[in-house]
């Protein structure tokens, strides 16, 4: 009898993009183990508080139970300061959140996005155990490393050497960012199997947020 | 109250069956400002007359958001009432995570008191000094509460606490039966009047009192727990005493908010 593995991959990718003032979160829907599909329509994406928006891919139960979590510290939060969670500040408390439990992590390979407290647009992306950074995008999941290479050629500002200093965020519109999300996702779907069915596409922007699902290849 | 031999410890009995301490306790729910709380079917409404300890500073909070669905309005030793609504507020928050769904707010209650009796069988622990109404909206509708600092607590159509509250109580006993289908404006109006009966003179503005609502309109929208903002509540206070001036007769509320259905201005003709 093999040993008991509290673990499991149930694949699946999820992507953000920061604008300069909006945000662009998407994931898609479908939920596998091994080489079965469990089922295709699957949100991986949580709205934490008004302009913070979750995706997480990797094992979907600690997914959830993190989701969980931060919902109810985002509650606490709103008793004790009498206004929801900025974008910065829950990245931080998902960075604390993931550390807390670096001995037996969650397998949860997180994306963060939102707007700060300007009102720009930002991207934490994170590891297993919280380390994380702000970026202006990220992929993370089965899907990543089919996307990021496309997203660094389309998105990536020139080195830092250049003068004037480029922004993180893109200068795309919210209309570009989103198509850039579809053919990432279009072309992710072809060569991974965990990637695939749907894809819940959320932007965020001054005025709330909106959802969109876009059909992907099913095979 | 008066001192004896039965009343240092709240774990001696007196040798007529009273826990002195306990009692002593809800005398200091007595001294604190009034507060009111009503409900329909459908919402409930509370109330605070707010007292400043001097002119310089800012008046006590008394009124707290527990949950979306709930909320307590206190009287007392309004520190004791802080630590209270932070353990109600976590109550809340755990029952949610692992329902899925708010606690109803009979168990929210429930759990209050039964945190209040663990007070009074400690001898090294002393009773919450201050009482709670507590207002929620739940699958069965709106409900109020009472939770004593005995440990003891009963739902309420109606129900004042605090300094003067016994002038508030008798105008809500007079119109109590009737508020299972007030129209929240109706609610809120009756506690405006409730807490003015406890100002004894003095003139109810949007600075010396806080109105707070919950409830599920018609439509079945949730209205979640909140606080109706100064300057609303000013409004409506302004039109409460422009429908008094005008003939009893004729006493149709002039605001300009309100959509009446079916029954008339009851709070003001009397």
């Amino acid at each position: 009898m093999g040993r008991f593995d509290p673990y499991e991959n149930n694949g699946g990718t999820c992507v953000a993009i920061a604008g300069t003032d909006y945000c662009v979160v998407a994931a898609d829907t479908r939920l596998s183990v091994g080489y079965s599909i469990l089922t295709r329509d699957h949100s991986k994406i949580a709205h934490l508080a008004d302009k913070c928006v979750l995706a997480s891919s990797g094992f979907q139960g600690d997914v959830k139970a993190l989701q969980k979590n931060l919902s109810a510290k985002e509650l606490v939060y709103e008793h004790n300061h009498n206004k929801k969670m900025s974008c910065p500040a829950m990245a931080q408390l998902l960075s604390n959140t993931l550390y807390y439990k670096r001995f037996f992590p969650y397998y949860a390979f997180n994306v963060l996005g939102g707007l700060d407290s300007q009102g720009k647009g930002c991207v934490f992306t994170y590891d297993a155990v919280g380390s994380y950074e702000r970026t202006g995008y990220s992929a993370q999941g089965t899907g990543a490393a089919l996307m990021m290479p496309v997203l660094d050629n389309q998105l990536k500002s020139p080195s830092p050497l250049l003068l004037p200093a480029r922004d993180a965020v893109t200068p795309l519109s919210e209309s570009d960012a989103v198509d850039l999300v579809k053919d990432v996702f279009a072309s992710a779907t072809e060569r991974d199997i965990y990637t695939g069915d749907k894809v819940e596409i959320v932007v965020i922007n001054r005025s709330g947020s909106h959802r969109e699902c876009i059909e992907l290849r099913k095979d | 109250m008066f001192r004896n031999q039965y009343d240092t410890d709240v774990t001696t009995w007196s040798p007529a069956g009273r826990l002195f301490q306990v009692e002593y306790a809800m005398e200091a729910v007595k001294q604190g400002s009034a507060c009111v709380g009503l409900r329909s079917r459908t919402h409930a409404v509370l109330a605070a007359a707010n007292k400043a300890a001097s002119e310089l500073s800012s008046h006590q909070r008394k009124v707290f958001r527990v949950a979306d669905h709930a909320g307590v309005a206190l009287a007392g030793l309004t520190a004791d009432g802080r630590v209270l609504s932070r353990f109600l507020r976590s109550e809340c928050i755990n029952h949610a995570f692992v329902y899925d769904a708010p606690l109803p707010v009979s168990r929210l209650a429930l759990r209050l008191a039964d945190k209040a009796q663990v007070c009074t069988q400690r001898s090294w622990k002393r009773p919450y000094g201050v009482g709670l109404l507590v207002a929620g909206l739940d699958e069965s509708g709106a409900h109020l509460y009472y939770n004593c600092p005995s440990g003891n607590y009963f739902e309420y159509q109606a129900f004042a606490i605090g300094s003067r509250s016994q002038a508030a109580k008798t105008f809500l006993e007079r119109k109590f039966k009737g508020y299972d289908d007030y129209t929240p404006d109706q609610l809120i109006r009756d506690a405006l009047s409730a807490i003015k009966e406890t100002l004894q003179g003095e003139k109810l503005t949007s600075s010396n009192c806080t109105l707070a609502i919950v409830g599920r309109k018609d439509d079945g929208t949730v209205e979640p727990f909140e606080m109706i903002d100064a300057k609303r509540v000013q409004e409506i206070i302004d039109s409460m005493e422009a429908a008094e001036e005008t003939p009893v007769a004729a006493a149709e509320p002039s605001s300009t908010q309100e959509e009446d259905k079916g029954t008339d201005a009851a709070p003001m003709d009397i």
